[in-house]
Protein backbone atom coordinates (compact mmCIF):
# COMPACT_ATOMS: atom_id res chain seq x y z
CA UNK A 1 0.00 0.00 0.00
CA UNK A 2 2.92 2.28 0.85
CA UNK A 3 4.61 1.87 -2.81
CA UNK A 4 1.04 2.59 -4.17
CA UNK A 5 1.09 5.75 -2.72
CA UNK A 6 4.56 6.42 -3.38
CA UNK A 7 3.69 5.93 -7.08
CA UNK A 8 0.69 8.60 -6.92
CA UNK A 9 2.98 11.02 -4.74
CA UNK A 10 5.34 10.78 -7.62
CA UNK A 11 3.06 11.41 -10.68
CA UNK A 12 1.66 14.31 -8.23
CA UNK A 13 4.88 15.65 -7.22
CA UNK A 14 7.39 16.21 -10.05
CA UNK A 15 10.09 18.67 -9.16
CA UNK A 16 12.02 19.98 -12.86
CA UNK A 17 15.47 21.02 -13.22
CA UNK A 18 15.85 22.48 -16.66
CA UNK A 19 19.28 22.82 -18.35
CA UNK A 20 19.74 24.37 -21.57
CA UNK A 21 22.54 22.89 -23.31
CA UNK A 22 23.49 25.89 -25.33
CA UNK A 23 20.00 26.56 -27.08
CA UNK A 24 18.87 29.36 -29.13
CA UNK A 25 16.73 30.19 -25.74
CA UNK A 26 13.32 30.08 -27.69
CA UNK A 27 12.34 26.56 -26.20
CA UNK A 28 13.98 27.92 -22.74
CA UNK A 29 11.15 30.92 -23.12
CA UNK A 30 8.64 28.30 -23.63
CA UNK A 31 9.61 25.94 -20.56
CA UNK A 32 9.52 29.14 -18.53
CA UNK A 33 6.29 30.54 -19.54
CA UNK A 34 4.56 26.88 -18.79
CA UNK A 35 5.30 28.15 -14.94
CA UNK A 36 4.04 31.62 -15.28
CA UNK A 37 0.25 32.17 -14.30
CA UNK A 38 -1.38 31.55 -17.91
CA UNK A 39 -0.19 27.71 -18.22
CA UNK A 40 0.63 27.59 -13.48
CA UNK A 41 2.20 23.97 -13.70
CA UNK A 42 2.00 24.41 -10.17
CA UNK A 43 -1.47 23.13 -10.48
CA UNK A 44 0.03 19.80 -11.20
CA UNK A 45 2.46 19.72 -8.62
CA UNK A 46 5.13 20.73 -10.52
CA UNK A 47 7.93 23.68 -9.23
CA UNK A 48 10.96 24.62 -10.91
CA UNK A 49 14.03 23.45 -9.12
CA UNK A 50 17.89 24.61 -8.89
CA UNK A 51 19.44 21.96 -7.50
CA UNK A 52 19.41 18.42 -9.34
CA UNK A 53 19.73 16.97 -5.56
CA UNK A 54 16.11 17.79 -5.54
CA UNK A 55 14.40 17.07 -8.74
CA UNK A 56 12.63 14.23 -10.42
CA UNK A 57 12.58 15.46 -13.85
CA UNK A 58 14.93 16.94 -16.20
CA UNK A 59 14.14 18.95 -19.12
CA UNK A 60 16.83 19.17 -21.55
CA UNK A 61 16.82 22.04 -24.75
CA UNK A 62 19.62 22.74 -27.09
CA UNK A 63 21.92 20.64 -28.73
CA UNK A 64 24.75 18.60 -27.00
CA UNK A 65 28.25 19.23 -27.57
CA UNK A 66 31.75 18.66 -26.43
CA UNK A 67 31.59 21.68 -23.90
CA UNK A 68 28.30 21.20 -21.97
CA UNK A 69 27.99 17.38 -22.70
CA UNK A 70 30.01 16.56 -18.90
CA UNK A 71 27.93 18.90 -17.34
CA UNK A 72 24.74 17.46 -18.58
CA UNK A 73 26.17 14.14 -17.74
CA UNK A 74 27.02 15.62 -14.27
CA UNK A 75 23.60 17.07 -13.56
CA UNK A 76 22.14 13.48 -14.58
CA UNK A 77 24.15 11.80 -12.07
CA UNK A 78 23.76 13.74 -9.40
CA UNK A 79 19.66 13.39 -9.57
CA UNK A 80 18.68 10.83 -7.28
CA UNK A 81 16.52 8.27 -8.55
CA UNK A 82 13.71 7.49 -9.75
CA UNK A 83 14.33 10.39 -12.45
CA UNK A 84 12.89 11.22 -15.90
CA UNK A 85 14.09 12.85 -18.93
CA UNK A 86 12.66 14.85 -21.07
CA UNK A 87 14.23 16.37 -24.35
CA UNK A 88 12.59 19.72 -25.38
CA UNK A 89 12.85 20.99 -29.28
CA UNK A 90 14.75 20.09 -32.23
CA UNK A 91 17.94 21.06 -31.39
CA UNK A 92 17.69 18.49 -28.18
CA UNK A 93 16.08 15.68 -30.06
CA UNK A 94 18.48 15.20 -33.02
CA UNK A 95 20.72 18.80 -33.30
CA UNK A 96 18.17 20.29 -35.29
CA UNK A 97 19.63 22.83 -37.88
CA UNK A 98 22.66 22.29 -35.78
CA UNK A 99 23.45 18.62 -36.14
CA UNK A 100 26.37 19.29 -39.14
CA UNK A 101 28.47 21.51 -36.98
CA UNK A 102 32.15 20.19 -36.08
CA UNK A 103 31.20 21.57 -32.12
CA UNK A 104 27.66 19.41 -32.18
CA UNK A 105 27.49 15.50 -30.72
CA UNK A 106 23.72 15.41 -31.52
CA UNK A 107 20.51 15.06 -29.95
CA UNK A 108 20.23 14.39 -26.02
CA UNK A 109 19.86 10.61 -26.30
CA UNK A 110 23.73 10.54 -27.70
CA UNK A 111 24.89 11.57 -23.89
CA UNK A 112 21.40 10.36 -21.97
CA UNK A 113 18.97 8.36 -22.07
CA UNK A 114 15.92 10.01 -22.81
CA UNK A 115 12.22 9.05 -21.79
CA UNK A 116 10.10 11.68 -23.75
CA UNK A 117 10.73 13.69 -27.07
CA UNK A 118 9.27 16.97 -27.10
CA UNK A 119 9.47 17.96 -30.82
CA UNK A 120 8.69 21.93 -32.00
CA UNK A 121 11.16 24.83 -32.95
CA UNK A 122 10.63 26.12 -30.36
CA UNK A 123 7.94 23.75 -28.32
CA UNK A 124 5.30 24.90 -27.54
CA UNK A 125 4.03 25.31 -24.01
CA UNK A 126 1.04 22.99 -24.13
CA UNK A 127 3.20 20.35 -25.89
CA UNK A 128 5.44 20.55 -23.02
CA UNK A 129 3.23 19.96 -20.37
CA UNK A 130 2.09 17.39 -22.36
CA UNK A 131 5.16 15.86 -22.73
CA UNK A 132 5.53 16.12 -19.41
CA UNK A 133 2.62 14.68 -18.18
CA UNK A 134 2.94 11.67 -20.53
CA UNK A 135 6.81 11.26 -18.91
CA UNK A 136 5.24 10.84 -15.88
CA UNK A 137 3.25 7.51 -16.91
CA UNK A 138 6.61 5.95 -16.54
CA UNK A 139 6.37 6.00 -12.75
CA UNK A 140 2.95 4.36 -13.03
CA UNK A 141 4.18 1.66 -14.96
CA UNK A 142 7.16 0.47 -12.92
CA UNK A 143 7.59 -0.19 -9.60
CA UNK A 144 10.77 1.86 -8.66
CA UNK A 145 10.48 4.04 -11.83
CA UNK A 146 13.07 3.91 -14.04
CA UNK A 147 16.56 2.65 -13.12
CA UNK A 148 19.60 4.54 -14.32
CA UNK A 149 20.50 3.34 -17.70
CA UNK A 150 24.12 2.46 -18.57
CA UNK A 151 25.74 5.13 -20.51
CA UNK B 1 -1.76 10.43 32.90
CA UNK B 2 -4.18 9.53 30.15
CA UNK B 3 -4.41 13.44 29.28
CA UNK B 4 -0.47 13.57 29.23
CA UNK B 5 -0.51 10.50 26.53
CA UNK B 6 -3.30 12.56 24.57
CA UNK B 7 -1.07 15.78 24.16
CA UNK B 8 2.00 13.28 23.57
CA UNK B 9 -0.02 11.97 20.30
CA UNK B 10 -1.73 15.00 18.98
CA UNK B 11 1.71 16.79 19.25
CA UNK B 12 3.67 14.24 17.27
CA UNK B 13 0.77 12.90 14.79
CA UNK B 14 -1.56 15.63 14.89
CA UNK B 15 1.20 18.30 14.17
CA UNK B 16 2.92 17.59 11.61
CA UNK B 17 -0.80 17.00 9.85
CA UNK B 18 -1.62 20.46 10.61
CA UNK B 19 1.72 22.01 9.41
CA UNK B 20 1.41 20.69 6.28
CA UNK B 21 -2.18 21.47 5.76
CA UNK B 22 -1.17 24.80 6.92
CA UNK B 23 1.60 24.79 4.04
CA UNK B 24 -0.80 23.60 1.81
CA UNK B 25 -3.37 25.91 2.18
CA UNK B 26 -0.66 29.05 1.84
CA UNK B 27 0.19 27.13 -1.09
CA UNK B 28 -2.74 28.03 -2.84
CA UNK B 29 -3.04 31.48 -1.04
CA UNK B 30 0.31 32.46 -2.50
CA UNK B 31 -0.83 31.22 -5.99
CA UNK B 32 -3.87 32.93 -5.85
CA UNK B 33 -2.83 36.26 -4.63
CA UNK B 34 -0.36 36.12 -7.96
CA UNK B 35 -3.15 35.26 -10.31
CA UNK B 36 -2.42 31.61 -10.25
CA UNK B 37 -4.71 28.48 -9.62
CA UNK B 38 -2.11 26.40 -7.46
CA UNK B 39 -1.34 22.87 -6.64
CA UNK B 40 -4.34 21.14 -4.02
CA UNK B 41 -4.21 21.23 -0.41
CA UNK B 42 -2.67 17.92 -0.35
CA UNK B 43 0.59 18.71 -2.23
CA UNK B 44 2.86 19.11 0.31
CA UNK B 45 2.22 15.73 1.65
CA UNK B 46 2.53 14.44 -1.84
CA UNK B 47 5.84 15.98 -2.15
CA UNK B 48 6.96 14.73 1.28
CA UNK B 49 5.85 11.36 0.45
CA UNK B 50 8.03 11.32 -3.01
CA UNK B 51 10.94 12.26 -1.60
CA UNK B 52 10.14 9.59 0.87
CA UNK B 53 10.86 6.85 -1.51
CA UNK B 54 13.78 8.78 -3.54
CA UNK B 55 17.02 7.16 -3.38
CA UNK B 56 18.88 8.26 -0.57
CA UNK B 57 21.83 10.73 -1.22
CA UNK B 58 23.58 11.67 1.68
CA UNK B 59 27.00 14.00 1.76
CA UNK B 60 28.06 12.25 4.97
CA UNK B 61 26.78 10.60 8.07
CA UNK B 62 26.66 14.18 10.11
CA UNK B 63 24.11 15.59 7.55
CA UNK B 64 21.66 12.59 7.71
CA UNK B 65 22.60 12.52 11.70
CA UNK B 66 21.43 16.28 11.75
CA UNK B 67 18.52 15.62 9.98
CA UNK B 68 17.19 13.39 12.57
CA UNK B 69 18.17 15.75 15.61
CA UNK B 70 16.25 18.89 13.88
CA UNK B 71 13.27 16.82 13.38
CA UNK B 72 13.60 15.04 17.03
CA UNK B 73 14.30 18.54 18.91
CA UNK B 74 11.40 19.91 17.02
CA UNK B 75 8.96 17.08 17.29
CA UNK B 76 9.91 17.55 20.87
CA UNK B 77 9.02 21.39 21.81
CA UNK B 78 6.25 20.96 20.00
CA UNK B 79 4.61 18.07 22.69
CA UNK B 80 6.14 19.95 25.16
CA UNK B 81 4.09 22.41 24.45
CA UNK B 82 1.17 20.47 24.19
CA UNK B 83 1.97 19.43 27.71
CA UNK B 84 1.53 23.25 28.55
CA UNK B 85 5.23 22.98 29.79
CA UNK B 86 8.01 25.73 30.06
CA UNK B 87 8.32 28.28 27.41
CA UNK B 88 11.73 28.48 27.82
CA UNK B 89 11.95 24.80 27.54
CA UNK B 90 10.34 24.86 24.71
CA UNK B 91 12.40 27.61 22.78
CA UNK B 92 15.71 26.02 23.93
CA UNK B 93 14.37 22.80 22.56
CA UNK B 94 13.67 24.41 19.28
CA UNK B 95 16.91 26.76 19.37
CA UNK B 96 18.75 23.19 19.78
CA UNK B 97 16.59 21.49 16.62
CA UNK B 98 17.60 24.79 14.60
CA UNK B 99 20.83 24.70 14.83
CA UNK B 100 20.91 20.64 14.49
CA UNK B 101 20.28 22.29 10.97
CA UNK B 102 22.85 24.45 10.31
CA UNK B 103 25.21 21.77 11.55
CA UNK B 104 24.34 19.23 8.89
CA UNK B 105 24.53 21.85 5.88
CA UNK B 106 27.61 23.07 7.19
CA UNK B 107 28.79 19.35 7.36
CA UNK B 108 28.60 19.65 3.25
CA UNK B 109 31.57 21.62 1.34
CA UNK B 110 28.82 23.26 -1.30
CA UNK B 111 29.04 26.64 -1.37
CA UNK B 112 25.28 27.17 -1.75
CA UNK B 113 25.20 25.16 1.51
CA UNK B 114 27.52 26.69 3.71
CA UNK B 115 26.22 30.27 2.53
CA UNK B 116 22.94 29.47 3.54
CA UNK B 117 24.00 27.79 6.81
CA UNK B 118 25.79 31.04 7.55
CA UNK B 119 22.82 33.10 6.86
CA UNK B 120 20.27 31.02 8.75
CA UNK B 121 22.65 31.49 11.68
CA UNK B 122 22.06 35.26 11.21
CA UNK B 123 18.14 34.99 11.09
CA UNK B 124 18.70 32.83 14.61
CA UNK B 125 20.55 35.47 15.75
CA UNK B 126 17.48 38.07 14.88
CA UNK B 127 14.90 36.21 16.12
CA UNK B 128 16.57 34.08 19.29
CA UNK B 129 16.71 36.97 21.37
CA UNK B 130 13.10 38.62 20.11
CA UNK B 131 10.87 35.19 21.27
CA UNK B 132 12.83 35.08 24.20
CA UNK B 133 11.21 38.99 24.93
CA UNK B 134 8.07 37.52 24.00
CA UNK B 135 8.30 34.78 26.89
CA UNK B 136 9.36 37.22 29.32
CA UNK B 137 6.66 39.41 28.88
CA UNK B 138 4.45 36.03 29.19
CA UNK B 139 6.03 36.23 32.60
CA UNK B 140 5.94 39.32 33.76
CA UNK B 141 2.19 39.48 33.03
CA UNK B 142 1.39 36.15 34.10
CA UNK B 143 3.83 35.49 36.62
CA UNK B 144 4.79 32.07 35.06
CA UNK B 145 6.91 30.58 32.18
CA UNK B 146 4.83 27.63 32.53
CA UNK B 147 1.79 27.93 29.64
CA UNK B 148 -0.41 25.78 31.37
CA UNK B 149 -2.42 28.48 33.31
CA UNK B 150 -2.44 31.29 30.47
CA UNK B 151 -6.12 29.44 28.96
CA UNK B 152 -7.73 30.22 32.04
CA UNK B 153 -6.56 34.01 32.33
CA UNK B 154 -9.35 36.15 32.14
CA UNK B 155 -7.77 39.06 29.83
CA UNK B 156 -6.24 37.85 26.66
CA UNK B 157 -2.43 38.59 26.56
CA UNK B 158 -2.57 40.86 23.18
CA UNK B 159 -4.48 43.78 25.25
CA UNK B 160 -1.09 43.98 27.76
CA UNK B 161 1.15 42.49 24.77
CA UNK B 162 0.33 44.20 21.65
CA UNK B 163 3.77 45.48 20.86
CA UNK B 164 4.97 41.65 21.76
CA UNK B 165 3.02 40.16 19.32
CA UNK B 166 4.29 42.09 16.31
CA UNK B 167 7.91 41.12 17.87
CA UNK B 168 6.57 37.68 17.64
CA UNK B 169 5.32 38.65 14.06
CA UNK B 170 9.58 39.15 12.91
CA UNK B 171 10.11 36.23 14.51
CA UNK B 172 7.20 34.03 12.85
CA UNK B 173 8.56 36.07 9.70
CA UNK B 174 11.99 34.33 9.72
CA UNK B 175 11.34 30.99 10.52
CA UNK B 176 8.53 30.51 8.47
CA UNK B 177 11.39 31.88 5.94
CA UNK B 178 9.02 34.43 4.13
CA UNK B 179 10.26 37.38 2.73
CA UNK B 180 12.14 40.04 2.99
CA UNK B 181 13.69 37.76 5.64
CA UNK B 182 14.10 34.42 3.53
CA UNK B 183 17.78 34.75 2.96
CA UNK B 184 19.11 31.30 4.08
CA UNK B 185 16.16 29.20 1.92
CA UNK B 186 13.08 30.00 0.16
CA UNK B 187 10.00 28.67 -1.58
CA UNK B 188 10.23 30.42 -4.31
CA UNK B 189 12.51 30.13 -7.56
CA UNK B 190 12.99 33.73 -8.17
CA UNK B 191 15.71 34.54 -5.59
CA UNK B 192 19.40 34.69 -5.83
CA UNK B 193 19.47 31.35 -3.83
CA UNK B 194 16.62 29.16 -3.78
CA UNK B 195 17.43 26.49 -1.53
CA UNK B 196 20.57 27.18 0.21
CA UNK B 197 20.78 25.94 3.54
CA UNK B 198 19.25 23.15 1.93
CA UNK B 199 21.01 22.68 -0.91
CA UNK B 200 22.88 19.71 0.27
CA UNK B 201 19.51 17.58 1.83
CA UNK B 202 17.83 15.59 -1.07
CA UNK B 203 15.18 12.86 -0.63
CA UNK B 204 14.18 11.25 2.86
CA UNK B 205 16.18 13.53 4.41
CA UNK B 206 14.45 16.58 2.67
CA UNK B 207 11.54 14.79 3.94
CA UNK B 208 12.71 14.86 7.34
CA UNK B 209 13.84 18.98 7.15
CA UNK B 210 10.40 19.49 5.78
CA UNK B 211 8.47 17.29 8.27
CA UNK B 212 10.45 19.30 10.72
CA UNK B 213 9.14 22.39 9.13
CA UNK B 214 5.50 21.44 9.79
CA UNK B 215 6.46 20.88 13.65
CA UNK B 216 7.56 24.65 14.21
CA UNK B 217 4.90 26.02 11.79
CA UNK B 218 2.43 24.67 14.59
CA UNK B 219 4.78 25.55 17.44
CA UNK B 220 4.86 29.14 16.27
CA UNK B 221 1.44 29.69 15.35
CA UNK B 222 1.08 27.97 18.96
CA UNK B 223 3.44 30.82 20.41
CA UNK B 224 0.64 33.42 18.14
CA UNK B 225 -2.62 31.34 20.11
CA UNK B 226 -1.53 32.20 23.38
CA UNK B 227 -2.07 35.87 23.11
CA UNK B 228 -5.86 34.79 22.99
CA UNK B 229 -5.78 31.65 24.94
CA UNK B 230 -9.08 32.06 26.51
CA UNK B 231 -11.36 31.74 24.16
CA UNK B 232 -11.34 29.58 21.09
CA UNK B 233 -13.05 32.02 18.12
CA UNK B 234 -11.02 34.93 18.96
CA UNK B 235 -7.44 32.09 18.98
CA UNK B 236 -9.03 31.33 15.72
CA UNK B 237 -9.17 34.64 14.21
CA UNK B 238 -6.13 35.36 15.89
CA UNK B 239 -3.91 32.43 13.97
CA UNK B 240 -5.75 32.62 10.72
CA UNK B 241 -5.61 36.92 10.55
CA UNK B 242 -1.72 36.45 11.27
CA UNK B 243 -0.80 33.93 8.95
CA UNK B 244 -2.63 35.56 6.34
CA UNK B 245 -1.04 38.65 6.85
CA UNK B 246 2.43 36.28 6.86
CA UNK B 247 1.51 34.93 3.28
CA UNK B 248 0.98 38.85 2.66
CA UNK B 249 3.72 40.48 3.65
CA UNK B 250 5.85 37.53 1.40
CA UNK B 251 3.91 37.89 -2.10
CA UNK B 252 4.65 42.01 -1.49
CA UNK B 253 8.03 41.91 0.07
CA UNK B 254 11.55 41.23 -2.05
CA UNK B 255 14.50 39.57 -0.51
CA UNK B 256 16.54 42.02 1.79
CA UNK B 257 20.09 41.19 2.96
CA UNK B 258 21.31 40.16 6.52
CA UNK B 259 22.86 43.69 6.80
CA UNK B 260 19.25 45.15 6.94
CA UNK B 261 17.72 42.15 8.34
CA UNK B 262 19.80 41.93 11.63
CA UNK B 263 19.73 46.31 11.74
CA UNK B 264 16.06 46.18 11.55
CA UNK B 265 14.42 42.87 13.18
CA UNK B 266 16.97 44.24 16.50
CA UNK B 267 15.97 47.77 16.51
CA UNK B 268 12.41 47.15 15.95
CA UNK B 269 12.09 44.06 18.08
CA UNK B 270 14.20 45.14 20.83
CA UNK B 271 12.43 48.65 20.87
CA UNK B 272 9.20 47.22 20.45
CA UNK B 273 9.39 44.58 23.29
CA UNK B 274 11.91 47.37 25.53
CA UNK B 275 8.73 49.56 25.54
CA UNK B 276 5.83 46.44 26.14
CA UNK B 277 8.44 45.13 29.16
CA UNK B 278 8.46 49.03 30.57
CA UNK B 279 4.78 49.60 30.06
CA UNK B 280 4.21 46.43 31.92
CA UNK B 281 6.06 47.10 35.00
CA UNK B 282 5.35 50.59 35.50
CA UNK B 283 1.80 49.85 34.80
Amino acid sequence: MFKKLIQKARVKSPWLLHYDCSSCNGCDIEVLACLTPVYDIERFGIINVGNPMHADLLLVTGTVNYRNRKVLLNLHDQMPDPKLVVAIGSCALSGGIFREAYNVIGGVDKVIPVDVYVPGCPAKPEAIIDGVTLGLNVFTRSKEGRKTHAR
Amino acid sequence: MTGTAVSIVIGLIGGPLLGGLVSGLDRILTARLQSRIGPPMWQPFYDVVKLWGKEKVVVNVWQAFCAYCYVAATAIALVLFFLKSDLLLILFTQAVGAVFLVVGALSSTSPFSQVGAHRELLQILSYEPLLVFVAVGIYLETGSFKIAGLDTWDEPLLMKLPFLFVVLGYALTIKLRKSPFDLSTSHHAHQELVKGLLTDYSGPFLALTEIGHWYETILLLGFCSLFWANNWIAMMILIVATYFMEVLIDNVSARMNWRWMLGYVWAMGLTLSLVNLIWLYVG
